[in-house]
């Protein structure tokens, strides 16, 4: 086994309510990542879908160490990172740099791009380095112009800026690198471009990627293996093309039959899920899905599904879609 | 029916003063919004629909000015020349807008009911007849038990919920126009969708007219009737959405429509992308705003285009816009 990230039983807690509620019994802390297991291999790129509120960035944040861990393990290249102080943890973060969502505010507007891309090699202490080589190397390296060094970040356009994100991202020649909505707010042509230059860099760097974003497209274009999240839990994951040829739990179907297209003439045919999203403050008894679930049956509002496999899918689901009937049944 | 359009813009041109020179943000910009439809509007980044959005609710920046054109609100008054307090007075009563991120559009300290009252201000209506008209909008945008929500805070409410209570409170009025600036962005697909499918049923129920922002022309595709395209602060294609998606002339609209991922149902190893940047809107060369990116650009395109009419609707600001057909 060679997964370079390896993640298993992760669970992060947020505080809630003040004393009053606590007097009362109620909640005091709600789960947003709440039992999620998976790895990502060398050269793998791994992607995380799901609503806004699902977890996705909570969990990213919490490989990083940015986020308390509340109990599980987090494994990078065989070592324990969940329990690691700050200085341990700057050495994990150089291996693996997290991009921020917002292109433009993830930069501070008072450096120019020269002090932005030579602030990870200062950071960790490599100022010794031609630091004006490597920002030249960097801008190449992401198809910038060289004269960029000395521009700020608000004259740059949404999809430049992102290009100095991902040069910040790969200052250090990290090992993963874990993208952030990548491509929120671009258009689908500036869109194309950090995509391919993702993709190309990865090609060329060996990296491995970790990318969330709820833009289904961008999924199938870029990653290996993708998660969907439901309320901080993986409710299916495995290949991605596996995935999006045959979904098997209704949450990721109603997901990719949903996807509006770009053809007025196309006829949907969808399954249509009620809009009222439970809370993580209230998850529903049984099957957290069975709320919204058309599919649902009596033992779903009861019994939480286990994990289980189909083909290179692993999901929780007591009643998956699309499964071939199984071998062996005579009629 | 018959009767103005609710929206008609004509020739409108909006400048900024920057400390590096004017900066023509609009470029005669003509479009209409018809009574009771929805027309969309994509462009990317930069390309002036929130310029164009601020112009038609007179909240241009201080240093912005319309330097012409005329901006018609169903066939009455030109916007661009009333002052700021006839434009108080329109906004959330005539036209209402809906943004991209719900819980800016929220007070997060003050409850549903009270904000929902609140923008009743102008109505002479008692409290409880307030109440009873928020109840009946929450209920029209589907918000279960709406009762009850009333007393709620925003934060009780999920994304798509709050976005649909930003919806509510935006349509209270009976606004002439609604105004939704990138309103699904922040949703998943099956949130997007529900939300796509109520502001259709919303729209006929309540007969206004949509101005709809989005960069993901799937959803543009599937909500809108008419659709405009705007290209570094000109609208190079305007039509119904089938004329556009079906039958694309501009070149800069071929090109949107070829880098949609959502185009593609396998993977590739290269995503069609547009080659060059956006030009400098501060030395806005004369002649097409599209020819240094464009395939097809010749000697013609450093003059200015017309708009070249190529079908009832469907217009598209080209010297080539006839022949691409062939």
């Amino acid at each position: 086994m060679s997964a370079l990230l390896s993640v298993s039983d992760l669970r992060v807690e947020f505080p809630v309510g003040g004393l009053m509620a606590r007097l009362r019994g109620a909640a005091t802390r709600i789960e947003g990542v709440a039992g999620v297991s998976f790895d990502i291999g060398r050269g793998e790129t791994f992607a995380l879908v799901g609503e806004s509120g699902s977890g996705k960035t909570t969990l990213a944040r919490a490989l990083n160490g940015l986020q308390r861990v509340a109990s599980g393990s987090i494994r990078f290249d065989g070592q324990e990172i969940s329990t690691l102080g700050r200085a341990a943890l700057k050495d994990v973060r150089r291996r693996m740099p997290m991009m921020f969502q917002d292109p433009v505010g993830s930069l501070s507007p008072r450096l120019d791009i020269r002090a932005l891309l030579a602030e990870p090699f200062r950071i960790h202490g490599m100022s010794n380095r031609d630091l004006d080589a490597e920002v030249r190397r960097l801008l190449a390296l992401v198809g910038l112009p060289a004269d960029f060094a000395s521009r700020y970040p608000h004259q740059l356009s949404g999809g430049q800026a992102r290009r100095v994100g991902v040069a910040r991202a790969i200052a250090l020649d990290p090992e993963l690198v874990i993208a952030d909505e990548p491509t929120a707010g671009l258009d689908v042509s500036v869109q194309g471009e950090v995509l391919n230059l993702m993709n190309d860099l990865r090609d060329r760097l060996g990296l491995s990627m970790l990318i969330i974003t709820h833009n289904l497209h961008v999924v199938r274009q870029i990653a290996d293996r993708t998660a969907v999240m439901y309320l901080g839990r993986f409710v299916e994951h495995g290949q991605t093309e596996a995935i999006f040829t045959l979904p098997h739990h209704p949450y990721t179907a109603a997901l990719l039959s949903a996807n509006p297209e770009p053809d007025p003439d196309r006829v949907h045919d969808r399954i249509k899920l009620p809009p009222e999203v439970p809370s993580v403050l209230a998850r529903p008894k049984g099957c957290e899905f069975h709320t919204r679930c058309p599919f649902a049956q009596a033992d779903c509002a009861v019994l939480a599904p286990d994990a289980r496999q189909i083909g290179s899918d692993v999901l929780t689901c007591h009643h998956p879609l699309n499964v071939p009937a199984p071998a062996g049944m005579e009629t | 029916m018959g009767g103005a359009p609710t929206l008609q813009i004509d020739g409108l041109s909006v400048s900024f003063a920057t400390e590096a020179g004017t900066l023509q943000a609009l470029k005669d910009v003509s479009f209409t919004v018809p009574q009771g439809r929805i027309t969309g509007i994509v462009g990317e980044s930069g390309c002036g629909k929130s310029t164009l959005i601020n112009s038609i609710l007179g909240l241009l920046a201080d240093n912005g000015s319309v330097t012409g054109g005329v901006i018609r609100l169903e066939g009455k008054e030109d916007l661009t020349r009333l002052g700021a307090r006839e434009m108080r007075a329109l906004r959330g009563e005539r036209i209402s807008t809906v943004f991209q991120d719900p819980m800016g559009a929220l007070n997060p300290v003050l409850s549903v009911g009270r904000q929902m009252r609140d923008i009743q201000y102008r109505s002479n209506l008692s409290r409880r007849e307030k109440d009873a008209r928020s109840v009946a909008m929450l209920r029209q945008v589907r918000i279960p038990d709406p009762e009850k929500r009333l007393t709620q805070y925003p934060h009780e409410f999920s994304g798509g919920m709050k976005q649909r209570v930003a919806i509510a409170m935006a349509l209270m009025m009976r606004p002439a126009l609604l105004i939704a600036d990138e309103p699904t962005t922040a949703l998943d697909a099956t949130l997007e969708v529900a939300t796509i499918e109520l502001m259709k049923d919303l729209q006929r129920e309540i007969g206004c007219a949509v101005l709809f922002i989005s960069h993901h022309l799937g959803v543009i595709a599937e909500l809108c009737d008419e659709m405009i395209v705007m290209y570094a602060g000109e609208v190079v294609e305007r039509g119904s959405v089938r004329q556009i998606f079906k039958g694309a002339r501009h070149p800069y609209t071929q090109a949107l429509l070829e880098c949609d991922p959502a185009r593609l149902h396998e993977r590739v190893k290269h995503l069609p992308t547009i080659p060059g940047t956006l030009p400098d809107l501060k030395n806005r060369s004369a002649g097409c705003i599209f020819r240094d990116r464009c395939a097809k650009a010749g000697p013609e395109c450093t003059t200015t285009p017309p708009d070249v009419e190529l079908a009832p609707g469907h217009v598209a600001r080209c010297w080539f816009a006839k022949e691409a057909a062939e």
